[in-house]
């Protein structure tokens, strides 16, 4: 396995769209990084021109120690798996394996040796005489990991190789990615649109916007601290509230009015940089899941708490999704009209509509025993930590 | 979902109910068998009469009532017209013509389809362009076309023949093998690519495989097309070159018209037809490429 640099590196298409944008990743030799970002934001694009089925318009690509370029897709040594698994339906299971390493003329005993092996690691051994057509959806996809760890390449690349599985399937199918990809110490990058596969699967994720990087961090990191209103959207479902905010100072501690109701900062949200905010517009956001129905936590101070009324009540048995609409602006950025726009058009409809009514639905993640009825008005505590901040202008994160 | 939950709620038929239903089966299966022995009739019944023809005495041809089945069968027309008739000729003629346009056509078409389905040669606008040669009617260029040839000396030249037929079947070999290949994912190629295959070897190992049933349409079609072809073979040859129904065709143009012969070529014609069709048959199986990509 091999280390594999990308660098500044460009994809316009003839017809001028420019995909990729001065990319520069590094995946370490062993490490499993995931590009993900919304549909079209040039993340096949990437691992295609590191496979070497597009060509670059700048920048090089680096695997091992290699430059790699100009080199046709045969010479650079990886293994690709294709979203629609691309197996030779005219050769059986067995041969779709044997395949790339007849190609490299490997001796009949060598070849089935690592056949039989690859099938005992994916569980394929009594479908090896079967044809792609006789297999069922989760099966074909063992096979096109199979075809691709029986050339043991310097990297693995990997296009959103579970979006054509059922809901369970993938999540088991996830899991067995993940395994192998730990017992092989397989270098890999992995495309997703999915934040969820995203998040379960990176070593370290990349998350990409109209071709350009936003954050690569680990998931943890990205969680905790996305850079931007655009990583902050996209990671996390439900996805992380977002309203028009004020900083301001009361009996000398920081706060943050939205609307007509504010909230106090803890110590662990106000820093430094935030001085420079008070009295200017920001971007407040705060996870449903650090959202908390008030009559729940009694302990909560007042000064922790705002209100709103509740829209929809989704029970989950171990939890209740609620809806609720707080009377404050929504904020309406490039970013999170976007992040909207990736759902579907009527979400931004919405948020649109929303902006007219200066109401913002907010989403919480309340306990199961909350009383929040449809209709209702509630009250609302943020955890400790949960209030973020992001400049008004470019969406980036108030840090320091 | 809907549908299954919509026939468990179908009640199911009475007595009375299962008798009408059993009376309507009856009589649509007397009714498609009727049907069937009708169309069978009307294929089979000329082919029939082309065969008890060319076995039948000169006596029997047109008597009233007709003769459904000679007393004495004779092979005396098949001798006449392969040996004294030019039928040799003609079908060797026909074999040599067919044989180069199924070929060409074949070769030509797949190259050119294949570069226009993955290179998107000549734009979006070739490949119709290409298809829109076949609307002309050919009666329109026959004139031109025979002027030409006598210019170029090709009349009755098996080759200037085959030339010109390439010309009327290359259109439906590209628009074959361009739909096929389109239809083919790329991502098959592409994963042969990065497996370790050249462009070449992409094509010969995967795309050429998974093409098969395109390709024995396309050269069934060109052969057929070439075997029977009769307005340009008539004008352009004459001796040399005559293909089987340009020399069927003179059987019958003699003063006496010797149904006997044309009946016997016209059974010889079609065995290598049938042959063909038998084995197309075998290779037209459709939806090869199903299983290659999950939908
Ligand atoms: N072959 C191509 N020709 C022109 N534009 C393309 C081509 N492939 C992709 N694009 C464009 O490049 C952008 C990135 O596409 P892609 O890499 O497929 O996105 P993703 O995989 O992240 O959904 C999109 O705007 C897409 O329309
Ligand atoms: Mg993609």
């Amino acid at each position: 396995m091999a280390q594999v640099t990308i660098e500044h590196l460009g994809k316009t298409f003839s017809e001028g769209t420019e995909a990729v944008r001065d990319l520069s990743l590094e995946i370490g030799d062993g490490e499993l990084v995931v590009l993900v970002g919304p549909s079209g934001c040039g993340k096949t694009t990437t691992l295609r021109m590191v496979a070497g089925l597009e060509e670059t318009t700048s920048g090089t690509i680096t695997i091992g120690d290699r430059v790699v370029n100009h080199l046709p897709p045969r010479e650079r040594d990886i293994a690709m798996v294709f979203q629609n698994y691309a197996l030779y339906p005219h050769k059986t299971v067995y041969e779709n394996l044997a395949f790339p390493l007849k190609l490299r003329r490997l001796s009949k005993p060598e070849i089935d040796d690592r056949v039989r092996r690859s099938a005992r690691l994916l569980g394929l051994e009594d479908l090896l005489g079967r044809k792609p057509r006789q297999l069922s959806g989760g099966q074909r996809q063992r096979v096109a990991m199979g075809r691709a760890i029986v050339r043991e390449p310097q990297a693995f690349l990997m296009d959103e190789p579970l979006s054509n599985l059922d809901a369970k399937l993938r999540t088991q199918m996830r899991a067995e990615i993940h395994r192998l990809q730990r017992e092989l110490q397989a270098t890999t990058i992995y495309v997703t649109h999915d934040q969820v596969e995203a998040m379960t699967l990176g070593d370290r994720v990349a998350l990409l916007r109209k071709g350009e990087l936003q954050q690569m961090a680990t998931p943890q990191e990205l969680y905790d601290k996305p850079t931007n209103v655009f990583v902050a959207g996209f990671i996390g479902s439900p996805a992380m509230n977002f309203v028009g905010a004020e900083l301001g100072r009361r009996d000398g501690h920081l706060e943050v009015t939205f609307g007509q109701q504010s909230l106090r900062l803890h110590e662990s949200e106000a820093r430094p940089g935030l001085e420079a905010y008070i009295g200017r517009r920001c971007v407040l956001g705060i996870r449903p899941e650090h959202l908390e129905d008030a009559a729940l936590e009694s302990g909560a101070p007042a000064d922790r708490r705002f209100r709103g009324k509740v829209e929809v009540r989704e029970g989950l048995g171990s939890e209740v999704v609620v809806h609720f609409q707080v009377e404050a602006p929504p904020t309406l950025t490039e970013d999170v009209r976007e992040l909207a726009l990736d759902v579907d058009a009527a979400a931004l409809a919405d948020l649109e509509r929303e902006q007219q009514l200066h109401e913002t639905v907010f989403v919480g993640r309340f306990g199961a025993s909350t009383k929040a009825a449809e209709g209702d008005a509630v009250e609302v505590v943020a955890e400790h930590g949960a209030l973020h901040f992001f400049d008004a202008e470019s969406g980036r994160r108030i840090s320091l | 979902m809907a549908a299954v939950g919509a026939r468990a709620r179908k009640p199911r038929p009475s007595g009375a109910e299962r008798m009408i239903l059993g009376r309507r089966l009856r009589v649509e299966g007397v009714l498609r068998f009727a049907f069937i022995g009708l169309f069978l009739l009307f294929l089979l019944g000329p082919l029939y009469w082309v065969f008890v023809t060319s076995i039948k005495p000169v006596a029997d041809y047109q008597t009233v009532p007709p003769v459904w089945f000679p007393d004495s069968p004779t092979s005396i027309h098949f001798s006449a017209a392969l040996n004294d008739l030019r039928g040799w000729t003609g079908l060797k003629n026909s074999a040599i013509v067919a044989g180069i346009v199924t070929v060409v056509s074949v070769l030509v078409g797949t190259a050119a389809a294949y570069s226009m389905a993955r290179f998107r040669t000549g734009g979006k606008n070739l490949a119709f362009w290409v298809l829109s040669q076949r609307i002309m009617p050919p009666i329109a260029v026959v004139i031109p076309i025979f002027l030409i040839y006598r210019e170029l000396d090709l009349i009755d030249n098996r080759f200037g023949l085959a030339a010109l037929y390439v010309v009327f079947t290359l259109p439906f070999s590209i628009w074959m093998m361009y739909t096929y290949f389109r239809q083919m994912p790329v991502e098959l190629e592409e994963a042969a690519l990065v497996d370790g295959c050249t462009r070449w070897q992409a094509l010969w190992k995967v795309a050429w495989p998974l093409a098969a049933p395109g390709i024995v349409s396309a050269a069934a079609f060109a052969f057929v097309f070439s075997w029977t072809e009769f307005l340009f073979a008539l004008v352009l040859t004459s001796n040399e070159a005559v293909t089987v129904p340009v020399v069927i065709s003179q059987f019958l143009a003699f003063q006496a018209a010797q149904f006997g012969e044309s009946s016997a070529l016209s059974l010889c014609a079609m065995v290598p037809a049938l042959f063909l069709g038998f084995l197309v048959q075998k290779h037209l199986v459709r939806g090869l490429t199903l299983g290659a990509v999950q939908g």
